[in-house]
């Protein structure tokens, strides 16, 4: 084999390279990334409850979306009965975000950390924040 | 491994009916829609089996009434006031005798305060809308239930493909993005985003509250709303009372807007 040294040197260099960012992040805790429930409607809130489950909202708020949007274009359904028996409007403005009122500390914390950019915000009014 | 031919062909339609099957079983278990009975809607809503308005213009006298209903259903909606008149965006709108309609236009013997006379013009949310035909993406659609044509605005590409389909001019496009034009925002409803297509939607969103539409609220009786089908409503009553036309009736898209014409003594 010719240049077995450098063949070799050159394996190594670029394995260390390629798993720097792995290397230098190790044994370090991962930022958590916590969405803020924090506003006056859900802290007044006897029993704070979303219209299903958290778990649910946390790993499939983008398909109920997308079903409640279609409902309501497309079928004219505007009511949505949650696991709990409640019935809520089915409204990303006047629902979703009359509750939680902090899209920057509440949608964007995760959106920003996944990097996905929904374009809901495009044509739905967010609601108006205060910077902190 | 070596195979007949006979041994491939079992493992092959084998393997094809275990994926099938296998996809089957997933996309029924990931497949996420709401069940009837999570979903409902508004038992508030107003219901018929085709809505229809007749406008009687003769009941709006100064720039005033008009301009009333307008701003009605453009505040609502944030419909955007863009200056450049080429880009100009509206749900409802008021234009002369000859440019509603431009068929008859030509009589130079015929009632002169008719021909002066200014017109509402909206979506005419018409039986066999050209608008639906032709959009790629069914964007827009006839709403089974009560016939209002509807524009998805999420499934706009903005081809505007329906706006040279629709004969009444009734469809704008957002060549710019609206929200800087629009003076006060109305919180309960979206904007538009720049690219897409839009036009008046019946007011969609207070017939299932219950509401009747805006500008028919604010009109003062001169748009009167209600059920086409329903020989007993009161569009249907002033239509057969009085003498109506529609826009533009020969090219067949059945226009659910019927004008209230004279309706005077002679009438």
């Amino acid at each position: 084999m010719y240049n077995t040294g450098k063949i070799i040197a050159g394996l190594v260099v670029f394995f260390i390279l390629a798993t720097l960012p792995f290397l230098l992040n190790l044994g370090k805790a991962n930022a958590k990334i916590e969405p803020s429930i924090d506003t006056p409607e859900i802290n007044a809130m006897p029993k704070k409850h979303c219209v299903e489950p958290k778990a649910f909202m946390r790993s499939e708020h983008m398909q109920l979306l997308n079903n409640w949007r279609d409902q309501v274009v497309r079928n004219g359904n505007r009511i949505y009965v949650g696991s709990d028996g409640n019935e809520y409007p089915i409204s990303l403005q006047n629902t979703c975000m009359k509750c939680h009122a902090n899209k920057k500390k509440f949608c964007d914390k995760c959106h920003n950390y996944m990097a996905v950019k929904p374009y809901c915000w495009g044509c739905h009014i967010a609601p108006k924040e205060n910077e902190a | 491994m070596s195979m007949n031919r006979r041994q491939f062909l079992k493992l092959a339609s084998a393997s094809t009916i275990l994926g099938v099957g296998a996809a089957s079983v997933i996309n029924n278990i990931s497949n996420g829609s709401l069940e009837a009975a999570q979903i409902h809607p508004d038992p508030r809503a107003l219901k018929a089996k085709r809505w229809g308005f007749v406008v009687d213009v003769s009941k709006l006298t100064t720039d005033e009434d008009y301009q009333k209903c307008i701003d009605a259903c453009h505040d609502i909606h944030n419909v955007p006031n863009n200056p450049n008149p080429r880009h100009e965006v509206k749900w409802i709108w008021k234009d002369t005798y000859e440019h509603t309609f431009p068929n008859t236009a030509e009589d130079k013997i015929m009632n002169r305060e008719l021909q002066e006379k200014n017109f509402l013009l909206f979506c005419n949310h018409c039986q066999n809308p050209a608008c639906v035909r032709v959009c790629p993406t069914k964007a827009t659609f006839k709403r089974e239930s009560d016939g209002i044509v509807m524009q998805d605005m999420h499934r706009c590409i903005g081809c505007r493909f329906c706006m040279a389909a629709c004969p009444f001019g009734a469809r704008s496009f957002n060549y710019t993005d609206p929200r800087p034009n629009i003076k006060v925002e109305n919180k309960e409803f979206p904007t538009r985003m720049i690219g897409v297509v839009e036009k008046c939607t019946a007011c969609y969103e207070r017939l299932a509250v219950g509401k009747q539409p805006a500008c028919a609220e604010k009109s003062n009786g001169a748009i009167v709303f209600g059920d086409l089908e329903d020989p007993n409503s009161e569009v249907r009553k002033l239509i057969t009372e009085k003498y109506t036309i529609r826009r533009k009736p020969e090219l067949g898209t059945q226009p659910s807007i019927y004008y209230v014409i004279g309706g005077g003594e002679h009438a």
